[in-house]
């Protein structure tokens, strides 16, 4: 079967684009192939930086031919009839058509249209032509004469030569004939830019790739990869040293050659004295070179630049980093490398430069002296980190146009920590430095230049200017976790720190309508929430979410900038706004905490189960603490009221809550604005759970234990019966109909004795369960469940629900009801499938 | 290196900077560029003389090649940095519309001046170019030699907010960079300027470093902010100012003056800049009020003699 030859041959297309845009191309010409009826064998798509290539194998010479039967009128229709039929079908006359016979409906025409499959060389003509003219290349561009009219190919970078041919192993393949703007198909492609600009003629795949590695290109990324690393690591092998292998360094290098050349370059080792994190920032962003460390073994020794969690643990780092040029220099390399030691020192002067100013007083610093004070930053003339701070402040650096500044941000983050430290067993003291200092390295000279060093650079200054080390872990690990696979902190001044700068970001944008929405999430709120879960529940934090979540919000909403002012004659606007937004978040935090927990393997039925009706209607149950009292800044006038109020914010105010004008509108012409109530605190008890993200994930864990368990399985079972004679039975009688204790007198004097032995198991299993999930204990709780088990299963087998006497079947659905409610103490078993 | 026998030493661009711009005038004057001098006025770049900025602009064909000084206030050191100035040499080529052969042209440039190709690793590394106060973009590369960054190679897509049709190719040559590294020294001070030696050798110190310290005590400390001020808003005002007069029908007469005083408030925005008194906010107002000069100097070209088509009749 033949095969096509597809080389795209363009100027230096950037790395980051180039496996994409090998698997675009695949894609886009092996889905036309097969929607035309050309299916093939296999494909592979390959990148360098000046090509893309397409091998796709096992190809037919011609699509199938295609035979189509197009049903006309009955002979003898009507003229019109048979006109319409002979155009449709394409026929100049009925003696191109054939008459078939229906023994019921008589005579009439078909035309019989045959499509000959169409050759693959033609199909290929007009699909790759459209592909280019198409491609999905993320940026591109026009270039030269012809673009000097409207609509002229667009390309990532000009597009010089297409290389197409199709045939089979045992034939002169043939060029695919076609032309896209000016650029005619053939068999021609070039070597190297340097070794080998010549033309060469390439048949098919096989002797393509063959021609390219004599023309000094490697084809495949991989294998340019495989050749980096091999010859990096034997290189730092030589020198008893180690590769600090970057997986994302060596994609993007393999993009930049097509003939990679691993040559060693060093540097003073005076440079060794800036954190390595920055040697290896400069080296890496700015020059593309690896760096490497002392062999693992036996070298550890003073001078150590690692930190407990940068990836430079084991070893000091060398003088010595790795370059890939492309190509082979008539000198061996001795001439490139020691130009890009030239830029690297360069490189590194600078980084030196930064760390050494970094490190000094601030000139001017009494320009500062206001802004230290505000931010309570009282020695900010001997300590340069505090003098970064009140800089970054001074500067107004905007963090949001409608959240503030830097600064305000900081101060936010600095009250918020330490409020949350107590709850995570951090000194409040330490966590509010710690706060107050974490985003000060942000004007640093190194940070300016390296943003990924933010944090650590602060850690840096921090240890350098004598904090306390939970202070400086905090300002570097305060941005962790910085996803589901990063690693959580653990010191509980950095989780208090980290608690408190997500729940800020995550309040702002919520108060500014900033959500994520679909796969859109420009201020990666998902992975903060998702950072506040793994907080919480890796470190065993028990956070109050909704009172903490308040916290956050009372100083962005009186921020000037969202201009939600406390209006305490007439209630306070911002309370009803919160009581909208607070509710919307939760119910963001619970969709997030059900993510995280699938991916830890939980059940997704089993999350929904505990976290019962919140999830559907999060308006409905979920709990806000007193923080309503505080948010308006003086006690509620309506506190203690009760429900009315609570249902009037719940129908009306938090509806309209999303629009700010409106509600003041509103604040200002209703007399008697609603005023949200606090839930009273025994409601909280039980349903409660919803706030507090640690609980949740152990009442999952024991859920599923406990369904793993016999008596859990047959539970189950036994609930879902009682459910569903329930709902059928309600459909009768009315829902609530069998609401309220069952009359135990009447079981005592004409119920059977499995209906007895329910009543007392649920009497006692129904106040254990509650006391255990009161006490936590959810082990507990389902123990309790556990005993209902042989009296359910004993009155499923002996008792009729359904009794003759209403007055025994009424008292029998109660029992069942009861049961249902027993098991919500636990989780809403509803919600579990199976 | 292949060139350095051939020629003597003032004129070599391994062993002089003034060889080394000399041979890339001589280089581009051979390919069909117009060679001209650079900008009598204070920017940023050599992108903003007019032989650029508006040259590149409608669809006339247009060669030139030029050094220009670039102006940074804010990257004055005092002359203590070896890599950074405030003022420097760019050589500025732009090919309307770029020949497809560019590439291969800014090789044969680098061979030229000394490069040789069997012995250095040149790349060409992404870089998408944009220059906000111009509203100008465009598609290409950083060109690396061993490593170091030698030039800016950008097919121009936008300038003036608007479409380039056709696209033109610039080239950018950082020269004092480019020069360090063709004579092997570590600081643009220790440049031989005239490629002598002994008493007759003239440094790029000697030339410059007096006028760095005082640039940049300028720049930093004693620019006058409130004039400075006052000077972007006269500019700005007069530039819209010449722009109205210049309206004549279809056609606009007085461009050039106009994008003058675009190029006035621009470095009046940079001396500000590096005064510091000029707020992360209003900065990108700032750049939004030059960029607007910018476009609408960029619209009125259109409508003039170089900027219009060939075959309108219309001769200046």
């Amino acid at each position: 079967m033949p095969d096509l030859l597809l080389e795209l041959f363009s100027e230096e297309i950037p790395a980051r684009m180039q496996r994409k845009a090998a698997e675009d191309l695949k894609k886009l010409v092996t889905d036309a192939l097969v929607e035309r009826g050309l299916v093939y064998e296999g494909a592979k798509a390959f990148a360098t930086p000046r090509r893309l290539a397409l091998h796709v194998a096992g190809l037919p010479v011609r699509g199938r031919d295609v035979r189509e039967e197009r049903k006309g009128p009955r002979v003898g229709a009507p003229e019109a009839a048979i006109q319409g039929f002979l155009k449709a079908a394409g026929l100049s006359s009925l003696d191109q058509a054939t008459i078939i016979s229906d023994p019921k409906k008589g005579d009439s025409y078909v035309a019989i249209i045959e499509k000959p499959g169409q050759e693959t060389v033609a199909a290929i003509a007009e699909i790759v032509p459209a592909v280019i003219r198409g491609f999905p290349w993320p940026k591109s561009m026009r270039w030269g004469a012809a673009s000097a009219a409207g609509a002229s190919l667009r390309w990532v970078r000009p597009l010089h030569s297409i290389l197409c041919t199709f045939g089979a192993e045992t034939e002169e393949p043939e060029v695919v004939p076609f032309e896209v703007d000016g650029i005619v198909s053939g068999n021609i492609t070039y070597g190297h830019r340097f070794h080998a600009p010549g033309a060469i003629t390439a048949r098919r795949f096989d002797d393509y790739v063959p021609s390219l590695e004599k023309a000094k290109v490697v084809l495949d990324v991989d294998r340019r990869k495989e050749i980096i690393l091999n010859d990096a690591r034997t290189l730092a092998f030589a020198q008893g040293l180690e590769l600090i292998e970057d997986e994302g360094l060596l994609e993007e290098v393999a993009g930049l050659v097509e003939w990679p050349v691993v040559l060693m370059g060093s540097f003073e080792e005076r440079f060794l004295e800036i954190p390595g994190e920055a040697i290896r920032a400069t080296i890496r962003t700015n020059q593309k070179c690896f760096v490497l460390r002392q062999s693992a073994i036996g070298t550890r020794q003073s001078g150590d630049v690692a930190t407990a969690d940068c990836p430079l643990p084991t070893a000091p780092l060398s003088n010595r980093f790795l370059l890939t040029a492309n190509l082979v220099a008539s000198d061996g390399g001795k001439v490139i490398t020691a130009g890009n030691e030239r830029v690297v020192r360069a490189r590194l002067s600078d980084a030196a430069y930064f760390f050494a100013t970094d490190k000094g007083p601030l000139p001017d610093l009494e320009t500062f002296a206001q802004s230290a004070e505000e931010l309570g930053l009282k020695e900010f003339r001997t300590k340069p980190l505090d003098q970064r701070m009140a800089k970054l402040d001074k500067l107004g650096v905007v963090f949001h146009a409608k959240l503030g500044t830097q600064g305000e941000r900081v101060q936010r983050i600095a009250a918020l920590a330490r409020e949350l430290a107590p709850i995570v067993g951090a000194d409040p003291a330490l966590a509010e430095r710690a706060a107050k200092l974490a985003k000060a390295d942000l004007p640093t000279e190194m940070v300016g230049e390296f943003p990924e060093l933010q944090g650590l650079m602060g850690r840096k200054y921090a240890e350098l200017q004598g904090e306390h080390p939970s202070v400086c872990a905090a300002i570097e690990e305060h941005y962790k976790p910085l996803g589901p696979s990063d690693r959580v902190p653990t010191d509980p001044v950095s989780v208090a720190v980290a608690l408190a700068d997500k729940l800020d970001t995550l309040v702002g944008f919520w108060a500014i309508d900033e959500k994520p929405t679909g796969s859109k999430d420009p201020y990666a709120l998902r992975r903060a929430a998702l950072g506040v879960i793994r907080l919480v529940v890796e470190n065993g934090a028990r956070l109050p979410l909704s009172e903490a979540l308040t916290s956050a919000a009372v100083p962005i909403l009186s921020h000037k900038m969202i201009g939600w002012r406390p209006d305490t004659t007439r209630g306070d606007a911002r309370t009803i706004v919160w009581h909208k937004l607070g509710f919307d978040l939760l119910a963001f935090f619970h969709d997030r905490l059900k993510v995280s927990l699938r991916d830890t393997g939980a059940r997704h039925d089993l999350v929904d189960a505990v976290l019962g009706e919140r999830v559907a209607h999060p308006g409905i149950e979920a709990t806000l603490p007193d923080w309503l009292n505080r948010a308006s800044g003086s006690p509620s006038p309506l506190a203690g009221e009760g429900g009315a109020a609570r249902s009037a914010v719940t129908d009306e105010g938090a509806r309209d809550a999303s629009d700010v004008d409106a509600l003041q509108t509103q604040a200002g012409e209703g007399g008697a604005t609603p005023h949200p109530n606090p839930l009273p605190q025994g409601e909280r008890g039980q349903g409660g759970g919803s706030d507090d993200l640690l609980l949740i994930t152990h009442r999952v864990a024991a859920l599923a234990r406990f369904l793993e368990t016999q008596d859990g399985k047959s539970l189950l079972a036994g609930y879902k019966r009682a459910a569903n004679i329930l709902k059928a039975e309600e459909k009768k009688d009315g829902e609530g109909a069998f609401a309220g204790a069952a009359d135990l007198q009447l079981i005592a004097g004409a119920g059977l004795i499995e209906e007895k032995a329910l009543a007392v198991a649920l009497a006692n299993a129904t106040p254990a369960a509650s006391a255990a999930v009161a006490k936590e204990d959810y082990e507990g709780a389902m123990a309790a469940l556990a005993e209902l088990r042989p009296a359910v299963d004993a009155f499923f087998d002996q008792v009729t629900v359904n009794d003759p006497d209403p007055a025994l079947r009424i008292n029998r659905l109660k029992l069942l009801n009861q049961l249902r409610e027993a098991t919500r103490a636990v989780a809403d078993f509803g919600r579990i499938a199976g | 290196m292949a060139v350095s026998a051939t020629l003597p030493d003032a004129m070599n661009p391994t062993r002089s900077f003034q060889g080394l711009l000399l041979t890339l005038q001589r280089f581009w004057a051979e390919r069909g560029c117009v060679i001209l001098q650079p900008y009598d006025m204070e920017v940023g770049a050599g992108t903003s003389h007019p032989g650029t900025m508006l040259r590149s602009l409608g669809p006339r064909p247009w060669r030139a090649a030029y050094v220009q000084p670039s102006r940074r206030p804010k990257d004055g050191r005092y002359g203590e940095n070896p890599n950074r100035l405030q003022h420097y040499y760019q050589f500025q080529v732009i090919l309307k519309p770029n020949p497809p052969n560019l590439q291969e042209l800014y090789l044969q440039s680098l061979e030229a001046i000394g490069i040789d190709m069997k012995l250095h690793d040149i790349r060409f590394v992404e870089d998408d170019w944009e220059n906000p106060t111009l509203g100008a973009w465009g598609l290409g590369w950083e060109c690396w030699c061993d490593g170091m960054e030698v030039s800016q190679f950008t097919y121009f897509q936008q300038v003036a907010g608007i479409e380039c049709a056709p696209v033109s190719g610039e080239l950018t040559y950082g020269l004092e960079r480019l020069a360090c590294y063709l004579q092997n020294v570590e600081s643009i001070m220790e440049l031989n300027f005239n490629g002598l030696e002994g008493d007759e050798k003239v440094t790029y110190r000697e030339v410059f470093l007096q006028a760095e310290q005082e640039y940049s005590r300028y720049n930093f400390e004693h620019a006058d902010t409130a004039a400075l001020f006052r000077r972007f808003a006269e500019a700005e005002a007069e530039c819209r100012a010449l722009l109205e007069k210049g309206e004549s029908g279809e056609r606009h007469l007085m461009v050039q003056p106009a994008y003058d005083q675009c190029l006035k408030a621009g470095h009046s925005f940079n001396l500000l800049d590096a005064r510091g008194v000029i707020s992360v906010t209003e900065r990108q107002s700032y750049i939004l009020r030059v960029r607007e000069l910018a476009k609408a100097c960029g619209a009125a070209w259109l409508k003039t003699a170089g900027g219009s088509a060939i075959d309108n009749g219309y001769r200046p």
